[in-house]
């Protein structure tokens, strides 16, 4: 059984989590003033000794990701975090910074040094005031303690770290697309080549790395390579938050090594909520294809979950019971994917029009069975086809709901109608009742 | 060009413009504080916030009309003192969302993106805000009220309408207005990030069994 | 491009449906395939815009040594590369699959409203439906709509439920015009394109996105529900609206144009041009077109006459008088090298200035010094390390100049200095450095270009003081005059001291050469006059000696020349050269029509002195060129020209050539700058591209979308005359005064500019000079 690892959590419980004080008290900077006594290199390449893959959903091998940035160009570097966490069922990163946004600042500080940037963003998304606050307080105590601004700890280093907020736009969650709203455009993707690394914000080698990612590299220096290898599994190193929400009883953030089962945290935590059972779950967020019981011990690393027929994303575990209809969940899916393609391409910008108004006939019992066939054939032509993977995580709630419920798509003709009772899943139907 | 004559913005004002743009490498990079900072002001995207910032940023008001119109928390007309987004992201409308939505809606007779005729209370369907483990989630201002119900709902709009809104649950004591809001997205700190809890109870869920087990 | 070019570039070799086609590297791979004649489909992907990758229509499979891409990619955005196979829809079931896929998404939205569009007929989207799409929509559901269609200006109207956003409209204009008055606005599936509200898309190219959009999304207000394609008779053409050179294309249904776009040319305008090029051609069916020739009767009014009567009326006007020519500046070389050889045969005269405009003999001796037979090309503005504007105002006197200019500026900071007053939009766009006096001009090379206006020779030492700083530098030089037909003129000698190919008049054996072309024993010696110089000399009583009698005209308004040019006309016997009746015509005793130049065949040179030949379009035009009505006059005159057609013209000028031997040296005079005295400031203007010039006659909706005249002062200046943004202010001179609200600008407190010959502000009409001092009150 494996055991729950708080690390990044582990202090959240505390009054003061979230100030400087309370993060020093454990220890907050030590491992940005270790770092900065290393050379650059030597903490690029302890962070890809270490394993760590970025936490954002791709899982690409974050010290590569700043040993790609070239050294001795002569040109600015920037360190951007992804902070827009939007992805349906992803509730990670804000819960982390609204209790410890310091571990984020010394994170930014040792991977900007690590890089060689002398300027860092982060990019929030504009939904959360509160954590802006929190963010925003801790960089401010974080300048006038001097572990931002000029020559920090005496070590020569200068880092400037802004704060900025989006403005609703889950696009702006893909790197480029944040890039260009950063720069002050539409938050629309680039064509890549050239990648981030080469030509990222304005034009200038940059790193873009998800909250969690870079509040996981202070533990990492503060605790080294064999503590952080010691978790997880031979791929997937180290712990993560996994994000529990829905048909449970106990939802919330769960911190473990990498490679734990839904089937373990379920236990941990409490179960499927009093008198129901699990029908489908999502294990990275709404872009990841559903599972059902069937993968309750699909090991919740980067290789498992991929080689189960999904993706591990956001580790944002939304679980849903019997009283759930799959087609109202991809329906609904499919409204957010339609409300939020940026317009670019046309796969994604006509398609999920298109795909909405399909859901929409089904769910109202309007299609045949003709029109299933109709469906898949039109998530075949976005997926694939679009400009960036928006569109791909459209259709991976329909294609995969499909696969395993297509009888209840055909019960929905059948009844001249949805058969589900939509209070009966709410968390205050005994409320109401 | 010209010296073009706007609705005056006050010196104090564009002074802050000023401050927002110097954060920045680049000044076009200040269009988005600034449109939060316009709102803050104006309770919305108003002419004179393009026509300001297209001349402070040296672009055509096209291109600043580009970038608002593509964000969905600029608004093209004002926002309620109190603007509730209930969301009706597949989690949230399944555990409670849609019903939030309907009650809430029908109590204050308004829809979507439709504000109340006092002005007061503002309503909006939203996706996603990153609170799932506190479903079904409401926001207001863009502050958090976890674990809603209809009822809970309809009482708060009720008591923000009288003047006296709840508290947030993850936020600070007291529940700012929207404008007040506003700015702090424009990177204007209102002093209040020590206020309200470290963490919610979900969040606090796995250390908490963790500890548990020790 | 030389062998050695080639080899510089490195190749590469790539498979496409089985077929090898070996292109330079950095070619994207829709392009390598258009040269094995494979046609991709596509929308938003165009050769001179920034890749987009947006409408995903150009999918194909591709697999780079051996290794295939997972899922087909946008042949608009990759690049080729060695040991790549390609395989489009011909050859891969995935990519057919996927462009029909495409394709039926862009049109499930789109309304089935062909029959009415515009774009019916000549539509890449229902050409590519019809070859590339499913034979039926599998779309059940609701369309989207909006309104239809929305003004963004007076001339482009938008119909966003067929635009398939593309982004082609917006990148151009804000990557090629630099004029972002367009934009995508909104997001997902209400993406549009839009203005901002009070903003129009006021654009000077503003047309090109209308010939661009591959759907009728972007149409012309003019043109709208005009014509179908299929009625349309399409020929080439050259721009007669100003001196860029543009390439374009007339199409004309039973004898009337109706509508103009641009054509292609890599060289000069690529595919663009400005609206006045593309709208401005309404003067062709002005209702005050002269129809027929004219002779003044005894009654003083003008009377319809046949051709043989109005000839011999001109000739018998003509025969034994010291006569001028004036040729206007939008003759075509053919017409100008007709009125530089009725000159001096048949009148026998040097006094011939093609100049309808302020000009000075410092002028006239730049042009035969240095601007004849110039080099200087389109090219050299691409590899220039820096470009100087003297007198110049791109965007405004030759937009596709600015265009190009604006290109490198783009794409490599080329630096741009201007002598402007201040900084304009075109200047501003070109991040111009200003400068107040030539001597300030720093860092020219070998590499740079220095470009001379018209409106330089209105400052007395200022062509002098470019030449000087060309000659120290080993700078190239380029002038470019505002009109079509300058050039031409210049090099048919229709001046003064030139004769044909750039001959010295001066030079006895250019004089031999032409004598020996035209077949005559001799040619005029005296020296001859300039546009002022002829029109005083009309003006002077007939017994002195220097006096003329008569003048022929070509196409020009004197009141572009001075505001006393008129009344010096009316003393003497004038036969007008005219397309349509103006104030010229109303005090010609003979009035000849001509053709304007969609009915006739001719050639202009473009600033570089290129060659810009173009046919008759409308071929059974019964007006004539003004090159045939002058030979029927000369031999009239008993003093034939032997030029009765406009091929034989072009056969002479062939065959006269260049001038090899040296140019006439030149007269330097010393650059004296004039500060203004008491309260007076110093007035600079310019035309504007749009304005009241008479070929933009009749054609409101590109009126409507001209930059609105104001008079540009200094602040501190606004100061002291008590007026803010948008007050009025008086300016006086002693003739008269106009009226315009003011704009503050930086520039100095001695001077204000205001537009040329704009509505409201026509300064040679109101103030009788162009620059001068003149008086400036709060109005």
């Amino acid at each position: 059984m494996t055991k729950l690892s708080p690390v990044l959590s582990a202090n959240w419980d505390e009054k003061d989590s979230f100030t400087i004080e309370g993060y020093k008290r454990h220890g907050g900077y030590k491992a940005a003033a270790t770092a900065l006594g290393m050379e650059p290199d030597a903490v690029i390449q302890m962070i890809k000794d270490s394993g760590l893959r970025g936490r954002g959903g791709a899982g690409f091998p974050t010290g590569s990701k700043w040993g790609f940035i070239p050294q001795g160009d002569n040109k600015d570097h920037y360190l951007v975090v992804n902070a827009d966490e939007s992805e349906p069922g992803t509730c990670k990163d804000m819960p982390l910074l609204l209790a410890n946004p310091h571990v984020l600042v010394e994170g930014i500080i040792i991977a900007s040094y690590a890089i060689r940037a002398n300027h860092a963003f982060i990019y929030l998304r504009g939904e959360v005031v509160h954590v802006y606050r929190r963010l925003l307080q801790a960089i401010e105590d974080a300048y006038a303690a001097g572990h931002l601004g000029k020559n920090i700890g005496g070590k020569g280093f200068d880092l400037e770290l802004t704060l900025h907020a989006g403005a609703g736009a889950y696009i702006c969650g893909e790197e480029t697309a944040l890039l260009d709203s950063l720069e002050g455009f539409r938050g629309q993707p680039r064509l890549r080549p050239p990648f981030p690394a080469i030509a990222g914000l304005y034009a200038k080698p940059t790193v873009v790395n998800n909250v969690e990612s870079i509040a996981s590299v202070p533990a990492i220096i503060n605790n080294g390579l064999e503590w952080f290898q010691a978790m997880g599994t031979e791929k997937s190193k180290g712990f993560t938050l996994y994000s529990l929400s829905g048909h449970v009883e106990n939802p919330g953030q769960f911190e473990a090594p990498l490679g734990i089962t839904l089937r373990e945290i379920l236990e941990l935590s409490g179960g499927i909520r009093k008198g129901h059972q699990l029908k489908f779950w999502t294990p990275g967020g709404s872009s990841t294809p559903i599972f059902t019981a069937e993968h309750l011990d699909v090991p919740l690393d980067y290789e498992g979950v991929s080689a189960a027929g999904s993706m591990l994303g956001t580790k944002a575990l939304q679980i849903f019971d019997e009283t759930t209809c799959v087609v109202r969940a991809a329906l609904r899916w499919s409204e957010f994917y339609k409300h939020e393609s940026c317009g670019k391409c046309t796969p994604c910008r006509e398609g999920t029009w298109w795909l909405v108004q399909m859901l929409h006939d089904l769910e109202a019992g309007k299609g045949t069975e003709a029109d299933l066939e109709k469906l898949l054939d039109l998530c075949d032509n976005i997926a694939g086809r679009s400009f960036c993977a928006l569109a791909d995580g459209a259709v991976a709630p329909i294609i995969s709901s499909l696969k395993y419920f297509r009888d209840e798509y055909l019960e929905h003709q059948r009844n001249g109608g949805c058969p589900f009772d939509p209070v009966a899943s709410t968390n205050f139907a005994a409320v109401n009742s | 060009m010209s010296d073009k004559d706007f609705i005056s913005f006050s010196q104090e004002q564009i002074a802050t413009m000023d401050k927002i743009i110097a954060r920045y490498p680049r000044s076009r990079s200040a269009i988005m504080p600034l449109l939060h900072y316009v709102q803050s002001l104006d309770g919305y995207v108003t002419p004179r916030g393009i026509e300001k910032i297209a001349e402070k940023l040296e672009l055509a008001t096209a291109e600043v009309t580009a970038v608002s119109t593509f964000y969905t928390q600029y608004l093209t007309k004002p926002a309620g003192d109190y603007h509730v987004g209930v969301c009706v992201n597949t989690l949230c409308a399944v555990m409670g969302g849609d019903a939030i939505y309907e009650s809430v809606s029908e109590h204050l007779g308004i829809g979507n993106h439709e504000v109340t005729k006092d002005g007061k209370v503002s309503l909006e369907r939203i996706e996603c805000n990153a609170a799932c483990d506190y479903a079904p989630v409401v926001m207001v201002n863009w502050e958090f009220y976890d674990n809603q119900t209809p009822r809970s709902v309809n009482d708060l709009v009720d008591a923000a309408r009288a003047g006296n809104p709840p508290a947030p649950t993850r936020g600070p004591n007291k529940l700012r207005t929207w404008r007040e809001n506003s700015a702090v997205l424009a990177g204007l700190n209102d002093g209040l990030a020590n206020e309200g809890i470290s963490a919610g109870e979900a969040s606090l869920r796995g250390l908490k069994i963790a500890k548990d087990k020790k | 491009m030389t062998p050695e070019q080639l080899t510089e570039v490195e190749m590469i070799t790539v498979v496409i449906d089985g077929f090898e086609v070996t292109v330079p590297k950095g070619t994207l791979v829709i392009r390598a395939a258009e040269k094995l004649g494979i046609q991709i489909p596509r929308f938003c992907d165009h050769p001179l815009l920034s890749p987009a990758g947006a409408c995903r229509q150009c999918l194909v499979d591709i697999e780079i040594n051996g290794r295939a891409f997972p899922k087909p990619q946008a042949s608009c955005t990759i690049p080729v590369e060695n040991n790549m196979i390609v395989k489009t829809q011909l050859t891969s079931p995935v990519a057919d699959k996927a462009q029909k896929g495409i394709m039926e998404l862009l049109l499930i939205n789109h309304p089935l409203d062909c029959p009415v569009c515009d774009k019916g007929g000549e539509c890449p989207l229902q050409n590519q439906a019809m070859s590339n799409g499913r034979p039926e929509s599998r779309y059940e559901g609701v369309k989207r709509t909006f309104d239809k269609p929305i003004s963004i200006s007076s001339q482009v109207l938008l119909d966003r439920e067929r635009c398939v956003l593309c982004a082609r409209c917006t990148r151009f204009s804000d990557e090629i015009a630099g004029d972002p008055f367009i934009t995508l606005n909104e997001r997902g599936a209400l993406q549009q394109v839009g203005i901002y509200e009070s903003d129009p898309f006021e654009s000077y190219y503003s047309g090109n996105t209308v010939q661009i959009c591959p759907v009728g999304a972007l149409t012309g207000a003019s043109y709208r529900f005009r014509a179908r394609p299929f009625d349309l008779v399409s020929v080439d053409s050259a721009c007669e609206h100003c001196a860029s050179g543009c390439a374009m294309r007339t199409d004309i249904r039973r004898g009337k144009t109706l509508r103009r776009l641009a054509g292609e040319d890599a060289s000069v305008n690529e595919e663009w041009n400005c609206d006045k090029g593309r709208w401005a051609f309404k003067y062709l069916s002005s209702r005050e077109r002269v129809a027929t020739p004219m002779i003044r009767g005894a009654d003083g009014e003008l009377h319809e006459a046949s051709w043989p009567e109005a000839i011999a009326a001109a000739a018998a006007g003509l025969k034994g008088k010291r006569a001028g020519v004036l040729v206007g500046g939008r003759a075509t070389l053919e017409d100008a090298y007709g009125y530089s050889k009725f000159a001096r045969v048949a009148l026998g005269t040097n006094d011939i200035d093609f100049r309808s405009r302020p000009h000075s003999a410092e002028e006239t001796s730049f042009l035969a010094s240095v601007a004849v037979n110039a080099t200087t090309t389109y090219k050299d503005i691409d590899k220039a390390d820096q470009v100087v504007l003297l007198g110049f105002e791109p965007e405004d006197e030759s937009p596709i100049v600015f265009l190009r200019i604006f290109k490198q500026v783009k794409k490599r900071g080329l630096v741009v200095t201007s002598d402007a007053p201040f900084a304009s939009r075109g200047s501003t766009k070109l991040k111009a450095k200003l400068i107040t006096s030539i001597s300030d001009v720093t860092g020219l090379t070998e590499k740079s270009v220095v470009i001379v206006g018209e409106r330089l020779s209105e400052t007395a030492g200022a062509l002098s003081a470019a030449v000087e700083l060309v000659n120290k530098s080993g700078a190239k030089l380029a002038w470019i005059p505002r009109r079509a037909g300058e050039r031409g003129a210049l090099e048919a000698g229709a001046i003064a001291n030139l004769l044909p190919g750039g001959r010295p008049i001066s030079e006895t054996s250019a004089r031999v050469d032409i004598q020996t072309a035209w077949s005559v024993p001799a040619l005029p010696i005296t020296p001859g006059r300039t546009t002022n110089e002829i029109l005083e000399a009309l003006n002077l009583v007939s017994d002195d000696v220097s006096a003329l009698d008569a003048v022929v005209i070509g196409g020009l308004d004197p009141a572009d020349i001075s505001s006393q040019a008129l009344s010096q006309l009316l003393n003497s016997f004038v036969v007008s050269l005219e397309i349509s009746h103006s104030s010229v015509t109303a005090i010609a005793d003979v009035v000849l029509p001509v053709a304007a130049v969609v009915e006739k065949s001719g050639t202009f040179l473009d600033w570089e002195g290129r060659s810009r030949a173009f046919d008759k379009g409308i071929t059974d035009a019964l007006t004539r060129s003004d090159v045939r009505i002058l030979s029927m006059i000369a031999d009239e005159l008993g003093a034939p020209i032997e030029l009765p057609t406009v091929s034989a013209t072009r056969r002479e000028i062939a065959a006269v050539g260049k001038w090899d031997g040296a140019k006439a040296e030149f007269t330097k005079i010393t650059l004296t700058s004039k500060s203004p005295t008491g309260d007076k400031l110093n007035l600079s203007s310019w035309r504007q591209l749009l304005d009241l010039g008479s070929l933009q006659l009749g054609e409101a909706n590109l009126a409507g979308t001209s930059r609105k005249a104001a008079a540009h002062i200094s602040s501190s200046r606004a100061e002291k005359l008590g007026v803010t943004y948008g007050q009025e202010v008086r300016i006086s001179s002693e003739l008269g005064s106009i009226k315009l609200p003011v704009v503050i600008s930086q520039m100095s407190d001695d001077t204000i500019w205001v537009p040329r010959n704009s509505q409201g502000s026509q300064v040679i009409a109101s103030l009788g000079f162009v620059s001068g001092q003149v008086t400036v009150v709060k109005a």
